[in-house]
């Protein structure tokens, strides 16, 4: 019986015990009329290597592409040690750190991440992690709207250069509570939110802006500018930010005078691989003053009986298995896993890796501009853009980026899918991972294509 | 000692880093001067460091983990293995059709299957834990009702049993929370339910078996009660364990339903995730599903997205979910076939009678000695709490001296001084009278020799912790000078 260790002899020794003559017995408190437990539409039993071998084939179906998509999800070097230690059995099958006193390594592994993921944002608190980058918005914004006591609008600015899936999950998730997602529009020139636009809601009675960076076109918006609109009109701010790239980039704790209030973002450039878009995990970050708006669970050290420093889950007042009705959300599983592989990822790459890493993935995607430019595909906005651009075809772009994955390039993003005025364009990435023969790769496949 | 206080001014894994410099060119207004706040580390030290600290971690390949409505069961290696695969693990989610149909027919069997073991007419592998999926399935009521206009239904019903998910869920769905009393069997109490119903019930929120570790015997009564009235049934799937290939939650009347996948079908916990919440719908609302959803048209695999499902509540997350997860749970569910999963109820639901047994005959009290044990049942220590001082925590933190993770405590919130215990099928008899034989330990230790539990855990790495200093002054990172 696969997984179940019981012999015949004990299980007759505990129904003896029990006091029934067979299993079956042991339900006969559900009603007869209701038990229907045949399942014909499953297969039959299979063993370890039969399963293997069909996954394997389903797996090499899918495998071979050189990927230069991004939008949201980013191919890079994962370090060996992270997925072997993150396998092994104690972080694997353990379950959320209820007992602190046999959850030390759960709980110092979070508390790690904590400190690093403040240091890399600029803020003064982060949470143990949320789903994924776009819930982690949904919920960067229900918390603006609860930490915003000035407002009584519930709404929210958001640019549509903001990643489409996330305002899409954003929406889903807030809608219900008469949250209004009030849209921005993007200067087509510069590809990114002109901060003058903003004053037509001088003013106005709005709970949050929300502010990509880099934004979903790869463009660098004017951060310091929002951010300062955002305080001077008692708005709060929200960086929707990839964390990989500030390593770089100027931390949204710095932006303009006083930083933003909430951080949100997707964590999987640091440590999770593609995966078909997911196990992630959502970075939730938020100056002192909100902490305790802050959905999920949060990991403090104190000392324990003999004075001896630890762990322990903590502020759990906020949550869903005290507050119940009143909590400030009803998250309680996270992303645990991916988040300890996150924290060895970033020990593994220090400040000098990260640094090498971003720098790498900027310059590799710069280079394919460069190499592109002769055959007259050049950036489509004007705005600095970091490892991710939008490139105008001038003709249909779903066809060329079907040609060139019958050549084993899988090239971009197609951006007529979510902006019917750019179906021409493709949204590009060029990682750390791509060498010089990589980017000649698209060089020569998206020609043939286009031809 | 944290990762920090290793660190050492230029030192760094340079295996790790791309070799050549590169030039940025960007304006100053952009980039970083501060500290970006890691840790300066070799390869090997951080190896070791995360070795050591998983071995502080209780964990199910290294203990009984006997955490009520949580299924502690054995994960097995291949649904790891197998889900990392490089042509799984390394697929880009916007990858186009032709580099997508070995996954997609992957997620389209595990949507059958599931569809199979639930009785329900349709499944969205979305939702990326138990509350969202919670939150899907409430959401899709309320989309329910607003299509047929009726605003009218404000409230969702909840018994007092209910998990914390289940009203923070609601309220973050626009609704009310009623709450339902348990009667003092453990089943709905159904006076209290008729005197709820209205035309203001948009729903009920139902455990079935119950967070109490009994089954709702009169679950098809109350489907009749909530149908009636106008309202829909959501199946709160913590506890399908117990009833895989038993009884299916689209028969005993549930209009939409979670599950589970990091309980049932055995993907990690993770040390608190990533879990998966997948939901399944009945007919009628079928066209409020979250997107995306896998369909096959011909040979050919495909997503549903809006264009298809224009009324679904939407998008739970950037792409598809945690497919990593939904991975691991079809390699499972594949591995134990039809009759692994007929088994899977039978083998829990003996070892926990077994173990409720054992301990009703060693002289601990149950909550409902009259009720046939599901996969878990619950102990009350109010007795000893007032013979002797020493509580169900106690008893917890004890029972980790004896190399057993504690059940879990005070959870349902309506049995004092609770453990709510669930073996799961994959322990063995030799390792429940092994628990047994701890619990008879901590018992007479609590009447001969309180301190000893009053003071426990004496063997981990903490003894325990000053919970109010964590709260009160607040330590959530680490800071250079300490």
């Amino acid at each position: 019986m696969p997984f179940i260790p019981h012999t015949e002899a004990e299980i007759q020794a505990m129904l003896e015990v029990i006091g029934v003559t067979d299993i079956e017995q042991l339900f006969d408190e559900i009603p007869a009329q209701l038990r229907s437990g045949e399942l014909e539409g499953i297969p039959e039993t299979a063993s370890e290597m039969q399963v293997a071998r069909e996954v394997q084939a389903f797996a090499e179906q899918d495998s071979g592409a050189l990927n230069f998509i991004g939008a949201g999800a980013y191919e890079h070097h994962i370090p060996a040690a992270v997925w072997q230690l993150v396998s092994r059995g104690e972080f694997y099958s353990a379950y959320t750190p209820y007992q602190a006193e046999a959850s030390q390594g759960t709980l110092q592994v979070i508390y790690e991440y904590q400190s690093m993921m403040t240091g890399l944002t600029g803020m003064d608190v982060s949470n143990a992690s949320l789903y994924d980058g776009a819930s982690s918005l949904a919920e960067a914004v229900l918390m603006a709207v609860r930490a915003n006591r000035k407002s009584k609008s519930k709404k929210i600015l958001m640019p549509t250069s903001v990643h489409p899936a996330y305002r899409a999950t954003t929406d889903a998730i807030v809608r219900n509570q008469k949250i209004e997602l009030v849209e921005v529009a993007v200067d087509p020139q510069s590809g990114r939110v002109d901060p003058a636009t903003l004053s037509q809601w001088d003013g106005e009675d709005i709970a949050a802006l929300v502010i990509p960076q880099p934004n979903f076109f790869g463009v660098l918006e004017e951060v310091d500018a929002l951010t300062d609109w955002a305080e001077k009109n008692a708005v709060l701010s929200i960086a929707v930010v990839n964390p990989l790239t500030l390593g770089l980039l100027k931390s949204p704790g710095e932006w303009g005078n006083g930083g933003v209030d909430i951080v949100c973002g997707d964590g999987q450039p640091l440590g999770a691989p593609l995966s078909s878009g997911g196990p992630y995990y959502g970075l939730l970050c938020c100056k002192q003053k909100h902490v305790r708006q802050m959905p999920g669970r949060i990991v403090g050290r104190t000392i324990d009986a003999d004075d001896k420093p630890g762990f322990v889950l903590t502020l759990q007042a906020r949550e869903q298995h005290i507050r119940r009705s009143k909590a400030t959300s009803n998250i309680c599983t996270n992303q645990g896993l991916v988040v300890t592989a996150s924290t060895i990822h970033m020990a593994l790459l220090g400040p000098k890796g990260l640094k090498e890493v971003a720098s790498h993935c900027y310059a590799n995607t710069h280079q394919l501009t460069d190499k592109l430019k002769p055959m007259g595909a050049t950036p489509l906005f004007s705005g600095e853009y970091f490892h991710e651009v939008v490139f105008d075809l001038k003709q249909p772009a779903e066809p060329v980026l079907e040609k060139m994955a019958d050549q084993g390039v899988l090239g971009g993003y197609a951006l007529g899918r979510d902006f019917p005025e750019l179906k021409n364009a493709i949204l590009v990435c060029a990682t750390e991972t791509k060498t010089e023969n990589d980017l000649q790769q698209f060089v020569d496949a998206l020609k043939r294509a286009k031809n | 000692m944290v990762i920090f206080e290793h660190s050492k001014t230029g030192r760094a894994a340079t295996a790790q880093m791309p070799q050549d410099s590169v030039k940025i060119d960007l304006p100053a207004r952009f980039l970083r001067e501060s500290d970006v706040g890691l840790p300066e580390l070799s390869e090997m030290q951080v190896v070791r460091h995360y070795t050591q600290l998983s071995q502080k971690n209780f964990s199910i390949d290294t203990q009984f983990y006997p955490l009520g409505s949580c299924t502690m069961k054995y994960n097995p290696r291949a649904c790891n293995s197998l889900a990392m695969l490089p042509g799984l693990v390394d697929r880009h989610p916007l990858a186009p059709d032709k580099y997508s149909q070995g996954f997609l027919q992957i997620m389209y069997e595990l949507q059958e299957m599931l569809m199979e073991v639930t009785g329900m007419q349709a499944v969205s592998l979305s939702p990326m834990a138990g509350a969202q999926g919670e939150f899907a399935g409430v959401a899709m009521i309320r989309a329910y009702h607003d299509t047929q206009g009726d605003a009218a239904r404000t409230e969702i019903l909840v018994p007092d049993a209910a998990h914390g998910t289940n009203p923070a869920t609601a309220i973050m769905c626009g609704y009310k929370v009623r709450e339902i009393p348990t009667d003092d069997q453990g089943d709905v109490d159904m006076t209290a339910l008729r005197e709820a119903v209205g035309p203001q019930t948009a729903g009920i929120m139902l455990t079935n078996p119950s967070t109490l570790g009994v089954f709702e015997r009169k679950v098809a009564e109350i489907a009749g009660i909530i149908h009636e009235a106008g309202g829909l049934l959501y199946y709160d799937g913590a506890n399908l364990n117990a009833i895989l290939g038993k009884v299916k939650p689209g028969d005993m009347g549930f209009d939409v339903i979670h599950m589970n996948l990091h309980k049932t079908f055995s993907t990690p916990h993770g040390g608190g995730g990533p879990g998966s919440g997948a939901i399944g719908v009945s007919g009628r609302l079928l066209p409020f599903r979250p997107i995306p959803v896998v369909e096959k048209t011909g040979e050919r695999y495909h997503w549903l997205t809006e264009k298809e499902l224009p009324q679904s509540i939407g998008r739970l997350s950037a792409f598809a979910g945690n497919a990593g997860v939904l991975l691991r749970a079809y390699v499972y569910m594949r591995m134990l076939g039809r009759e692994g999963m007929h088994r899977v109820a039978d083998f829990a639901t003996l070892n926990a009678n077994y173990l409720m047994k054992r301990l009703e005959q060693a002289g601990f009290e149950l909550a409902f000695p009259e009720r046939r044990a599901t996969h878990e049942f619950i102990v009350t220590l109010k007795k000893q709490a007032k013979d002797y001082g020493v509580t169900a925590k106690d008893f917890a933190k004890r029972l980790l001296d004896f190399n057993f993770h504690a059940p879990t405590t005070y959870f349902p919130l309506l049995v004092p001084e609770c453990l709510l215990i669930e073996p799961t099928e994959t322990e063995s008899k030799e390792e429940l009278d092994g628990f047994v034989e701890a619990m008879i330990c901590i018992l007479s230790e609590a009447g001969n020799d309180p301190e000893k539990v009053t003071g426990a855990p004496w063997t981990q790495p903490n003894r325990r912790f000053d919970e109010v200093k964590a709260a009160r002054e607040l330590d959530l990172k680490w800071t250079s000078g300490e």
